[in-house]
């Protein structure tokens, strides 16, 4: 009995320290200039998340969770890398981003910020969950991940990091999600894996169209289309 | 079994036509499987006004369909059909290439939107929804313009992002279901539970979702996209997005309002009408100024998003009556308009509002359907939104929310001055300066649209079949009290 304890603590602190760098991937998307080096960083946030659905799963045993972190490795770390290096060009990652709309000192602080915030914003939640253990970790890092991506898609110009940032929002949610919802039925963990793999193939073949046809990949300087009605 | 079979004939009509050589196979096969989608769905929604349950069951408590499902998928399936029709006579016209690519995607885009109303699973509703978006980006993109594929980004940028916490908002019900042991993580089943579900839990999930899917229903601020991607888009998709697509994501806050009603410190019915009339005011002013006729008609979807959802928030059966005849009156009205814009795009070649005066005397079809089109959507008598947005004053008036009602009069009346004054000008206006080029006649299929898809406008606003009465009170009573 000890020592199933001592296991769960192990476990429990395991997921924990996977929470941890979690958020510090998810700072890495935000303050990593070039793009590939970006990509990295997603790679190893999926890879995180993978290993807390595998802690959340050990113990009880639990073949969906563990079907969870399996598919998230599969998906995120295997397929992804591969259909961005197929879709665009080898150019596209090389790219340093200079002008990130907020400096990149500023976005640490913000970043630092949307943590603390959605610690805080998550406590009310916990407490009327009356939850101890893995959702104490999972909730407040998952909406920290998803705050994080929304920030990434705000301040980033080039289109893979903006993808990223969508991802990492994703990747948050579902962080969240393998404490709060560890038995979603197992065709709605395959449906959210299919549907990651179609975002994935549809915004890389808008990012290679926007390529060739604009002749950059920097998204965010688009302006054609402005709101006439402010005029 | 029948709605089986209505969502496979999409899906097999994408794999048909991904092995057409010809442009043309992919469109004839699309509209004839758009007229069996109509055929099966009229039959399913005849099943249901006329059977003791209301309620039509495929896979127990997975695909089931009741009256509010019902509106919306027969929606889905009237805007496909004379989509469908209008995208022959479009691609014949445009000559561009990857027609196969377009009628893969837009049977695909139709698949997913006719899921929507099937599901009961709310997560599943949730990968149903996210697909809607992803079937259609490259559609929104398909005339592979600067100005469309910028469209198409932020299109699917902000709408993913909505997801993506929509998505963490459907994980925090499922959390808040599981803690008191519902049965089955349906609608139906949230439903019974509700009233034991932890309050905060609940608001919080609803929030989450209402923001979250609200930029993709193009509720203020998150609506910056709408206007662009339902512009830019090739006519008959315009005509979807606007049409049904927006309907079928409210329609899941929709399904979750009677839920989160059960826990009335949660103050649902007040967001919504908030998040309504902000979006209806914003939506009404930018009307005023707008120069794109295509984005005329695409901001007016922000104001019928918020006037419905005005409508809801009021609550009480007449007013959710009124919002469901609103939501009927919107799709086909709505579609209607772009099709009558489409229209004047093909024949003039310009969106600019000031470069198209005169229509009808140089294209009477295409300046009538505008005229039409106009009048409708803007909620002039006799037409199914002036009745439906009376409706709605009248019981905002008779439930004593006089601030909410007013404002909402206030700006459906901005609003329909500007879409008459714009379409006027367009319609009527002198020749003078205005674009030399003689308008190119329009192709039979779109002619012949233009006609079908303004019968349902015309009717709805003298007569209401009694069926579809029966339906829209069977739907407003699904949404709750």
């Amino acid at each position: 009995m000890q020592g199933f304890q001592d296991m769960a603590t192990i476990m429990g602190n395991l997921n924990a320290l996977a929470g941890g760098l979690f958020i510090i991937a998810a700072v890495g998307i935000v303050a990593t200039r070039q793009v590939g080096a970006c990509l990295k960083f997603f790679i190893f946030q999926s890879i995180f998340l993978a290993a807390s659905a595998f802690l959340l799963g050990a113990r009880p045993f639990s073949t969906h969770l563990m079907a969870v972190g399996v598919i998230n490795l599969v998906t995120k770390v295997m397929f992804l890398p591969w259909l961005l290096r197929h879709l665009l060009k080898e150019e596209v990652y090389a790219r340093r981003e200079i002008t990130q709309v907020v400096s990149i000192p500023t976005s640490l602080i913000i970043a630092l910020g949307l943590t603390i915030g959605a610690y805080f914003f998550s406590l009310p939640w916990l407490k009327a969950a009356a939850v101890t253990g893995a959702p104490r970790i999972n909730v407040p890092v998952g909406l920290a991940g998803l705050l994080l991506g929304a920030y990434t898609l705000t301040n980033r110009r080039e289109a893979v990091p903006q993808l990223l940032g969508l991802l990492a929002m994703e990747n948050g949610a579902f962080f969240a999600g393998v404490a709060i919802a560890p038995d979603l039925p197992l065709i709605a963990e395959l449906a959210l894996a299919f549907d990651l793999l179609i975002l994935i193939f549809v915004v890389g073949v808008l990012t290679r169209a926007v390529h060739e046809r604009v002749g950059t990949t920097a998204v965010g300087a688009l302006a054609k289309l402005r709101e006439e009605g402010h005029k | 079994m029948i709605l089986l079979v209505l969502i496979t004939i999409p899906l097999a009509v994408a794999v048909l036509s991904s092995f057409s050589r010809q442009g043309r196979f992919g469109g004839t096969i699309t509209f004839t499987g758009a007229v069996v989608v109509l055929g099966l769905t009229a039959r399913t929604t005849l099943e249901i006004v006329f059977s003791r349950q209301h309620l039509l069951v495929a896979i127990p408590h997975w695909i089931t369909l009741d009256a509010l499902g019902a509106v919306i998928l027969l929606l889905v399936a009237v805007v496909n059909l004379t989509a469908a029709l209008f995208s022959l006579g479009y691609m014949d016209f445009k000559k561009t290439g990857g027609v196969r690519r377009y009628y893969v995607n837009f049977n695909l885009f139709v698949f997913s939107m006719l899921i929507v109303p099937l599901i009961q699973e709310p997560s599943l509703v949730w990968v149903a929804v996210e697909l809607t978006t992803l079937f259609s980006v490259l559609l929104v993109g398909f005339e592979n313009t600067h100005e469309a594929l910028e469209a198409a980004w932020k299109y699917v940028v902000l709408t993913i992002m909505g997801a993506a916490i929509a998505l963490l908002g459907f994980l925090v019900l499922y959390w808040a279901a599981k803690q008191v042991a519902a049965p089955y993580h349906t609608w139906q089943g949230l439903l019974a539970v509700a009233p034991k579900m932890s309050p905060v839990l609940l608001k919080a999930s609803f929030v989450l979702i209402l923001v979250g899917l609200g930029a993709k229903i193009g509720l203020v601020p998150l609506h910056t996209w709408l206007p662009d991607a339902h512009s830019q888009a090739p006519t008959p998709v315009c005509a979807l997005l606007s049409g049904v697509e927006t309907t079928a994501v409210l329609y899941v806050i929709l399904r979750l309002l009677p839920i989160v009603s059960a826990a009335t410190a949660i103050h649902a019915k007040t967001w919504i009408l908030i998040f309504g009339l902000v979006s209806v005011g914003t939506a009404a002013f930018l009307l005023l100024g707008v120069r794109d006729y295509k984005r005329l008609f695409a901001f007016s979807t922000v104001e019928h998003m918020g006037i419905i959802l005005v409508a809801v928030g009021l609550g009480g059966a007449a007013a959710h009556a009124a919002a469901m005849l609103q939501i009927v009156g919107h799709a086909v009205t709505k579609s209607f308009c772009f099709y009558a814009a489409g229209g004047v795009l093909l024949g003039m070649k310009t969106r600019d509002i000031a470069s198209v005066r005169g229509l009808i005397r140089r294209a009477p079809l295409t300046g009538a359907a505008l005229l039409l089109g106009g009048l409708a959507i803007a909620g002039a008598p006799p037409f199914a939104l002036f009745l439906s947005e009376f409706s709605i004053l009248k019981a905002g008036l008779n439930q004593g929310e006089y601030l909410a009602t007013w404002l909402l009069v206030f700006f459906i009346a901005i609003a329909f001055f500007a879409i008459i004054n714009h379409v006027s000008r367009m319609v009527f206006g002198p020749d003078e300066n205005s674009n030399p080029m003689r308008p190119g006649s329009l192709p039979v299929s779109c002619r012949i649209t233009l006609i079908i898809a303004a019968i349902p406008v015309i009717v709805l606003g003298l007569f209401i079949p009694g069926t579809l009465q029966k339906l829209i009170e069977l739907a407003a009573a699904a949404m709750g009290g």
